[in-house]
């Protein structure tokens, strides 16, 4: 059964160290939906979200090769606990007509999402939410012809009182 | 008082702090401020290779016959890609090494600058981790953190890159040596969970037809001396890995032989008929498993292993412990004599177990009729029992990959660890001689002998003339079949015969003459009723300062047997040519 799995990892913040994570995937042959990396408040740390689908034990081989990596310091995956999902999609679609423009208005609502730009032929619009969210909004948009689509990739955080730290 | 060092001296200084003996290396550009340090001073010797892929083979043979993390020193491009294939061999197999690469000048990097290669992108697949140094008074950090991360928890090979403007000899920093090396992101476990280990110790004691599988990990863990005395206490038959081998005494009673792919038929049937398959320090490699799906289907599995990653990562386990295998082992003893005193269990237990391997024993898969009738090629099974017969089983014997290698590890009989020096998983041809220059370094008064295969020696032979400026006495006996023998096998098997680029006897050359022209002993043998004598000859006292090479035309026809079949359980095996004997 392959489920999926939004992997927390807490690397050092040294050069090479997100290279020998993601070289780690390719290299055992293990998929990466998404990937987004950032530095955190610990300036000595970097906060890395991959999306990876996997049965259980290819899950728990990530994780297990993930800590044999040096600069890997923690790694836990958020689909296992109660955790909120987000990502960030900028999509930018085609609004000319009156009609059109009302209609995505509309859907932006529903999705409580933002226009982020206007131009008589365009609208961008951001789009946050956990990844369902977001593939919902894109198939929403339904006639709007859509001219590009850009996501973050996903990040995460633990519910709670729970945090991933040193 | 701190002194103030150059980069280059500060990373000798640091070696020798390390207790580093030997660099093992090849010089070029980036390296020269490196080398220069070397010259002034007198801790360290360096020896001066061919190749630098010999340089990690030998610094690799130094480590495995020792313990001690071997130390190579390369420079930068070609120097640095020749390594790779000895840095892959290390780390497939788990062995210490720190490999020192030149690299161009910080402000050139990037640049595509004469003899640049990003080492470090190079090599990140095949490392345990690596470093680049930016500034030279990280130096001794980073070569503490190097030695202590390339030979703490599963061990493996380290690359330093060294950009030559940090080992610039106008500037100096203060050589400060840490006292401990602390990383938060990295803490091998140790000490196994007590409760596992109690359920371990509960499961060996219970199981009626268990099989101890030690691998590599029992070598490289010295646990060699626990792992038998667990084995003796309950009476356990156990089998070695082609890594493992020597981990448990081969002339033992208990001994099974190898398992997996060449091993044994009692080996493999015993670990197929097995309720408690109890691995120490083995990964569970294809060559051993076979089609994982039919492995061991009545047994349930004991896995002890310092990484986590290598359990239940092609099997299923039903006990793991990650723990540091002599100190699990360790724990298990006592948890075992403690369930025995508890409840004595009979002497008896295992008898018929015992009975049904004794009769796996006598289909006796490893006779092939060896008796050395006039006229009667060499067989090559013979050339390495006569070996065995000749050193009384006391030579460190290293390999290169092929045939003579599968009919060293069954046929030399190792009653020691770290006696049988060969690339198990990476199986690099031309790992041979300079490995075993590297174990003979290290063991300067101790028999050291390399069994090769014609092609294989063709990887690497320019060592011979190494051999020659350091004198290593290094005893190779070459079991020349004519052709690159195991892939011949494997197209007499499954291609119907052709032999599709395996042969070149029409363009050998005399491998004896070769061994005089590098200015050693050359002996060639063709004839059985030679052999024994030419192996004694070998090894006569005259010869003890000499390297001898001993060319042995053995028949190109031999396959190596038993030979499992793919696809099946460890039960099926091909037992000799033509599917004779067939199970
Ligand atoms: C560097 C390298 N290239 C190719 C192979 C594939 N290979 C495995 S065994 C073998 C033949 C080895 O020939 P030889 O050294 O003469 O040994 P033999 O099998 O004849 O005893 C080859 C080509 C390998 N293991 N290593
Ligand atoms: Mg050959």
């Amino acid at each position: 059964m392959t489920r999926r799995a939004i992997l927390s990892v807490l690397i050092e913040n040294e050069p090479g160290a997100l290279s020998r994570v993601v070289g780690l995937f390719s290299q055992r042959g293990y998929n990466i939906e998404t990937l987004s990396v950032a530095p955190t408040d610990d300036e000595t740390l970097s906060r890395l979200t991959m999306i990876s689908e996997g049965d259980d034990a290819t899950i728990e081989q990530i994780i297990k090769q993930l800590y044999k990596i040096v600069e890997v310091v923690k790694v836990q995956d958020l689909a296992e606990i109660d955790s909120i999902e987000r990502e960030i999609m900028l999509i930018k679609v085609r609004a000319t007509t009156g009609d059109l423009r009302a209609e995505i208005k509309r859907t932006v609502d529903i999705f409580r999402a933002q226009v982020v730009d206007v131009t008589p032929e365009t609208y961008t619009v951001q789009v946050v939410g956990p990844e369902d969210k977001l593939r919902a909004f894109i198939a929403s948009m339904g006639d709007a012809k859509i001219l590009e689509v850009v996501r973050s990739g996903a990040t995460g955080i633990a519910r709670g009182t729970r945090v991933l730290s040193v | 008082m701190t002194e103030h060092l150059s980069g280059g001296d500060m990373l000798i200084r640091a070696l020798q702090d390390e207790g580093v003996e030997y660099i093992f290396g090849y010089p070029g550009g980036t390296a020269l401020h490196i080398y220069d340090a070397i010259f002034r001073q007198q801790h360290i010797d360096h020896i001066l290779v061919r190749h630098e892929q010999a340089a990690t083979h030998m610094a690799d043979g130094y480590a495995r016959s020792t313990g001690k993390p071997g130390v190579v020193l390369v420079t930068s491009g070609p120097g640095a890609t020749n390594a790779v294939t000895g840095i892959a061999t290390a780390y497939m197999d788990s062995i210490p090494m720190v490999v020192i690469s030149g690299q161009v000048p910080l402000a050139m990097i990037g640049s595509d600058a004469f003899q640049e290669t990003d080492m470090v992108g190079v090599s990140r697949p095949i490392v345990k981790h690596s470093f680049m140094v930016r500034d030279c008074k990280d130096i001794p950090e980073i070569v503490a953190k190097a030695f202590h991360i390339a030979t703490t928890g599963r061990p493996g090979p380290v690359v330093i890159d060294v950009p030559k403007d940090t080992t610039d000899p106008a500037i100096t920093a203060p050589y400060i040596r840490p006292e401990s090396v602390k990383m938060r992101s990295y803490n091998p476990a140790v000490r196994g969970n007590g409760r596992q280990i109690r359920k371990a110790a509960r499961a060996l004691v219970a199981a009626r037809r268990p099989v101890i599988y030690s691998g590599g990990g029992v070598i490289q863990g010295e646990a060699s001396a626990e792992l038998t005395s667990l084995a003796r206490q309950l009476n356990v038959p156990v089998t070695n890995t082609l890594m493992g081998l020597g981990a448990y005494p081969a002339e033992d009673r208990q001994f099974l032989g190898m398992l997996g792919m060449h091993g044994t038929y009692e080996a493999n049937m015993a670990m197929h008929e097995a309720d408690l398959v109890f691995a120490v320090g083995a990964r569970f490699d294809d060559r051993v498993t076979n089609d994982p799906a039919q492995f061991c289907p009545e047994a349930s599995v004991v896995h002890i292993d310092i990484d986590p990653a290598s359990i239940a990562k092609i099997v299923p386990v039903d006990v793991p412990i990650v723990g540091d295998v002599k100190s699990v082992l360790t724990d298990l003893l006592a948890e075992v004599a403690l369930l025995l005193e508890k409840e004595p269990r009979s002497a008896d237990v295992l008898n018929s177990w015992w009975s049904r391997i004794d009769v796996w024993r006598e289909k006796n898969g490893l006779n092939h009729d060896l008796k050395p009738e006039p006229g009667k090629r060499i067989l090559p099974q013979l050339a390495i029992q006569t070996l065995y017969k000749v050193t009384e089983g006391k030579a460190y014997v290293s390999s290169d990959v092929g045939q003579h290698q599968m009919f060293a590890a069954q046929y030399y009989k190792f009653a020691e660890p770290r006696r049988w020096i060969n690339s198990g998983g990476l199986g690099t041809m031309g790992f041979g001689l300079p490995s075993a220059m590297g174990v003979q370094i290290a063991h300067p008064n101790e028999t050291v002998a390399c069994v090769t295969g014609e092609g294989s020696f063709m990887m690497n032979m320019q060592e011979l003339s190494t051999c020659l400026q350091y004198k290593f006495p290094i005893k190779i006996m070459a079991l020349n079949n004519q052709a690159l023998g195991m892939v011949k096998q494997w197209q007499d098997m499954q291609y119907g015969g052709r032999h599709a680029s395996s042969t070149y006897s029409d363009s050998l050359p005399d491998f004896k003459t070769i061994a005089e022209a590098f200015g050693h002993v050359g002996l060639r043998v063709d004839r059985v009723e030679d052999l024994e004598p030419a192996v004694r000859e070998m090894f006569d006292p005259k010869n003890k300062d000499r390297l001898v090479l001993l060319d042995v035309w053995v028949d190109p026809e031999e396959h190596v047997y038993p030979m499992s079949i793919k696809g099946g359980s460890m039960a099926d095996m091909v037992l000799a040519k033509a599917g004779e004997g067939k199970e």
